[in-house]
């Protein structure tokens, strides 16, 4: 369903974040992709829908190559990806109902959108969504209202609201607390098995990786250093993931992840790896 | 015990400016400018003793303030000054808005980039009254003049901040509404729009007020509206309307000033 072939990443900076990447992903399979900070976990999903443009290599998806969609035929395309956010990215001053509509972008014209005018399908969808994720008591509260599980599972109901056939999940539980993480994977692996979706998690939390993915890749300085079910992650595994005891490559990481973004709390993973 | 004394240790600020000569040849050359400048001045204290007569009379003209005998001209001028700051204020937000969204860095394509910071620097490279002294001879004395002059300083203004607030808006936000597959038009109403409101809204007061002042100052010098009747007081010599035109203009600027603060409070 989704195919990466040979994709290659290099930032503007010249740092490169993706060597070449090689990965197909079956329909309805979750996938977790582990990997310490600034292994080219985030540019990966980001490489999937565009949000980053890949500077080589092929992305399969639907039988189309998304590298060389134009513009509009990338839109379209966008729509059927779904995108779940570290710290949620809800557009805080707009209310509940508001950012699970806003799912509905891509298929509404600018008016319609510009009023709030969506189809009654959209509605009831979004009050059905609602009532899943159990939030149907807060359709009008402003996002900046909620607390952070509540805001995730908005960013859930946006992103499944589009009617996707592939889940791109970037840190659901960066900033959540372990049981509100634990729930929200739960939600969202409970949500990708009941529509068959494809699911590709970005996640620093190895112990939740084991839980809930069906597989795991293992990213280090963007390659993939590991391929396979959740049981086969051992100590060796990790520590070739890691790197935990080469302290260079460990420096090279923190180097890159400073640079790459800030909020991404550092190798929060590695203790918790350990200790399993 | 451990019985060696340790020196104390000091610690004194470092200097902005390392080298010390360079540093008291800077204090001295500012101190040798400002007694230079202050000697060009060429105050003749005499003249200002024998002036100060004089001016008392001139400020006993202002007093009482004379409400009546010019009142019309008065509520005529102050309803032209509403009027072209109502109107420059909204328009001139309304050519801003396309500008800043141009100027966003973030946002823009580099050529219209250059093109829209090239539209704010011209608007705010030349204050008010010359802009005014330049459209008073374009278009002729009058109230549009100024309303011109207003709306083309707003966007200097109001684009400049708003371009600002747009480019520090948060970027995952506008993220999560490009990745919905949502077109250019959709992503600025859901994924910027919204982030700067509060701050459209209080510049757009801000600007108001900002509007009505120098719509006073605008008409001084032929552009129409309170200021223009202020300046005719002055010309006939009837300081006592002055007055009481300067008292109008203080008055409401207070309460537009006082209301906007209210307002963006209430928003922000």
């Amino acid at each position: 369903m989704l195919r990466l072939e040979a994709l290659h990443k290099r930032y503007a900076t010249g740092e490169v974040a993706l060597t070449s990447v090689d990965l197909e992903v079956p329909k309805g399979q979750v996938m977790a992709l582990i990997g310490p900070s600034g292994a080219g976990k985030s540019t990966l999903i980001r490489c999937v829908n565009r949000l980053v443009p890949p500077s080589g290599g092929r992305i399969f998806f639907d039988s189309q190559d998304v590298t060389r969609l134009g513009s509009r035929k990338l839109l379209k395309m966008r729509r059927k990806m779904g995108m779940i956010f570290q710290e949620f990215a809800l557009v805080e001053r707009l209310s509940v109902m508001e950012n699970v509509l806003s799912g509905r972008l891509g298929y509404v014209g600018f008016w319609r959108s510009f009023l709030r005018k969506y189809p009654q399908s959209d509605i009831d969808d979004a009050f059905r969504l609602l009532k899943r994720i159990g939030l149907d008591h807060m359709v009008d509260k402003r996002a900046d209202e909620l607390s952070g599980g509540q805001r995730q599972r908005v960013g859930i109901a946006r992103a499944l609201i589009q009617d996707p056939q592939l889940l791109l999940v970037d840190e659901p539980t960066a900033s959540l607390d372990p049981k509100t993480s634990r729930q929200i994977m739960r939600l969202i692996c409970e949500l990708a098995h009941e529509r068959n979706l494809a699911c590709v998690i970005n996640i620093h939390d190895v112990p939740l990786a084991r839980m809930f993915a069906q597989r795991v890749v293992g990213l280090r300085l963007g390659e993939i250093v590991y391929d396979g079910t959740p049981e086969g992650l051992n100590d060796d595994v990790l520590t070739e993931i890691y790197g935990e005891e080469d302290w260079h490559i460990n420096k090279y990481a923190r180097k890159a992840a400073r640079q790459e973004s800030s909020c991404e709390k550092e190798e929060t993973a590695k203790p918790a790896a350990m200790s399993v | 015990m451990n019985s060696i004394i340790h020196p104390p240790q000091t610690w004194v600020r470092q200097p902005f400016i390392k080298s010390k000569t360079v540093r008291y040849c800077i204090y001295a050359g500012v101190v040798l400018y400002i007694i230079l400048a202050f000697n060009t001045l060429e105050v003749n204290w005499v003249r200002v003793w024998e002036g100060l007569p004089r001016g008392q009379k001139f400020l006993a003209g202002f007093t009482p303030p004379d409400f009546i005998s010019r009142w019309e001209e008065i509520v005529d001028g102050v309803l032209e000054s509403l009027w072209m700051t109502v109107v420059s204020t909204v328009v001139g937000i309304m050519i801003s808005i396309p500008v800043a969204l141009g100027a966003a860095r973030n946002i823009a394509h580099p050529l219209v980039y250059f093109f829209c910071r090239g539209i704010i620097a011209v608007s705010r490279s030349f204050h008010e009254i010359l802009l005014a002294i330049f459209f008073v001879k374009f278009f002729g004395f009058g109230p549009f003049a100024g309303f011109v002059t207003l709306s083309f300083a707003t966007i200097g203004f109001y684009a400049k901040l708003l371009t600002e607030d747009i480019e520090d808006t948060s970027a995952s936000q506008s993220e999560a509404i490009q990745a919905t597959g949502a077109s250019w038009w959709q992503w600025i109403n859901y994924g910027i729009q919204p982030q700067v409101m509060p701050r459209m809204i209080g510049l757009g007061l801000y600007r108001f007020d900002i509007n009505f002042r120098e719509s006073a100052i605008v008409g001084v010098v032929g552009g129409g509206g309170i200021g223009a009747t202020l300046n005719t007081a002055f010309d006939r010599y009837e300081f006592d309307s002055a007055a009481a035109i300067l008292i109008v203009i203080i008055a409401i600027v207070f309460l537009v000033e006082y209301t906007s603060g209210m307002i963006r409070k209430q928003v922000q």
